[in-house]
């Protein structure tokens, strides 16, 4: 149903084959949370995946001595904006899930702060996600989710959620705290799945 | 990394791990129904003025708009001759059941989309809208609710648009939850609805507005132009002692700094709800 606004030229043409359908570059880093920013210490900091047959813990340290990747990924917000060729470093949720045992599909993120989003498991795995402690050579900035944060970049980045702290296994897919208020159960940005 | 693995005997880590996104009940989120459906519209300017020096207040009749609430959002959609567009999110003024939304447009200094909204666009053009957007950063009244927690609103220049609709929605329902606004403009021409506010503090509704100047005060304001600092926040919020609900809308840099001082004065982060507006 698009039509021409009467009288909008537009003023950037930076179109990239990378850009899904509306979303605009920006060469900052915006900040969208839903709450104050949470003091999470690595002094304190403990990171838990949990299965139904128990939980595996890391505190900072042991995750520090993980195997880390280097990511180098563009990166979709819902408001609208995208960041290309962005840096990262951090643990593969395949490094992470190695040792463990599971047949739940669905994974909930939970977060410092109480925040959750749900995430389908197969989307986190084979290079397609990490726990990210490192954005442009230096420490997450905690406006950005730090100390960690999921990084899930093929999908809106709400879905990588800040200062998180667990990965709990679920039998069936549930709507996290974005989903529930208003955004995609999912989030693929090149599906603009944006909003429910 | 199995000798890593340790096993669940921290009861307390455990159920902390587990708890449920917002555990205190008049924070949770609202059930899908109570938010009315977001879809594409299309708006028509009825009016179009200036709001600001530096803002424009736009009101629309929208088709099949099928109500908001307050606080909710929407995007705007712009399309040039040769198909390039620009989408935005700008928070809406307005809320309830009406075809006629209001929104008041800040001009971004490198914006692409805000300054065609403040300086283009005028009655009878057309506007592609999706909303309304968004079910946490919303108001709505105790009758409804049930909830008889005060409710503290913030507001850093143009983040005051929401907030601005929260407390139309407060005094439209006559609501008798003790409200206060805390809004932080640049200077007396800079404040977003000014007769409105007044006609809203003079409602039998309870507002407490508390404005903060920083760049320039009227004649004879009683302390000087300055950003806010955390002595005046302890000063015009409500306690934490009275848990109140608080909604902090403003750039990120003023949500950041007022969020963290609410945390530090105690109050509970799961009841301080923020939005921030982007740069772009």
């Amino acid at each position: 149903m698009s039509f021409i606004t009467r009288g909008f030229s537009g003023r950037s043409r930076e179109r990239d084959d990378r850009l899904p359908p509306g979303q605009t570059l920006v060469h900052d880093f915006p900040v969208l949370s839903a709450g104050p920013t949470p003091d999470v210490d690595t002094a304190e900091w403990e990171f838990t995946v949990r299965t139904a047959t128990g939980d595996h813990r890391w505190n900072w340290d042991e995750f520090m001595a993980l195997k880390i990747d280097e990511v180098d990924t563009d990166i979709h917000c819902v408001t609208h904006w995208s960041k290309l060729g962005t840096r990262w470093r951090g643990v593969s949720i395949d490094t992470l899930f190695e040792d463990i045992e599971t047949d739940q599909d669905y994974v909930m993120a939970h977060s410092y702060g109480g925040y959750t989003t749900n995430i389908p498991f197969d989307e986190l795995l084979d290079g397609k996600a990490w726990i990210a402690f490192e954005f442009d050579g230096e420490p997450l900035d905690p406006e950005h989710g730090g100390p960690a944060r999921l990084l899930v970049p093929h999908l809106y980045f709400w879905k990588s959620a800040k200062w998180v702290r667990a990965l709990e296994m679920m039998d069936q897919d549930e709507p996290g705290f974005w989903e529930q208020n208003g955004y995609h159960i999912h989030g693929d940005p090149w599906k603009e799945e944006r909003y429910w | 990394m199995s000798d890593r693995l340790t096993p669940a005997t921290d009861a307390a880590a455990t159920a902390e791990a587990a708890v449920p996104v917002v555990a205190d009940s008049s924070t949770a989120a609202l059930p899908r129904s109570e938010t009315p459906r977001a879809g594409w519209h299309v708006g028509t300017v009825v009016a179009a003025r200036r709001e600001t020096p530096n803002a424009t207040r736009l009101e629309l009749d929208v088709d099949d708009w099928p109500g908001n609430a307050a606080g909710q959002h929407l995007d705007v959609r712009l399309t040039a001759p040769d198909g390039y567009s620009a989408t935005r999110s700008y928070s809406i003024a307005s809320s309830g059941p009406s075809s006629r939304i209001v929104l008041a447009v800040d001009k971004l200094p490198d914006g692409e989309v805000s300054p065609f909204l403040v300086e283009e666009v005028r009655a009878g053009d057309q506007l592609e809208l999706h909303g309304p957007l968004g079910a946490y950063f919303v108001w709505r009244p105790a009758v409804e609710t049930g909830s008889p927690r005060p409710v503290q609103l913030i507001a850093g220049g143009s983040g005051v648009v929401p907030l601005f609709a929260i407390a139309t929605a407060h005094a439209d329902a006559a609501d008798p939850t003790p409200f206060r606004l805390l809004y932080s403009a640049r200077t007396p021409a800079d404040v977003y609805f000014a007769d409105e506010l007044r006609g809203l503090v003079a409602a039998s509704a309870p507002l407490r507005l508390d404005l903060v100047y920083t760049r320039r005060t009227p004649d004879g304001w009683p302390v000087p132009a300055a950003r806010i600092t955390r002595e005046a926040l302890e000063a015009a919020v409500i306690p934490a002692a009275h848990e109140p609900l608080v909604y902090v809308c403003g750039s990120t840099g003023f949500v950041e700094r007022v969020a963290d001082w609410l945390v530090e004065l105690g109050h509970d982060p799961r009841s301080i709800r923020t939005e921030r507006y982007g740069g772009t």
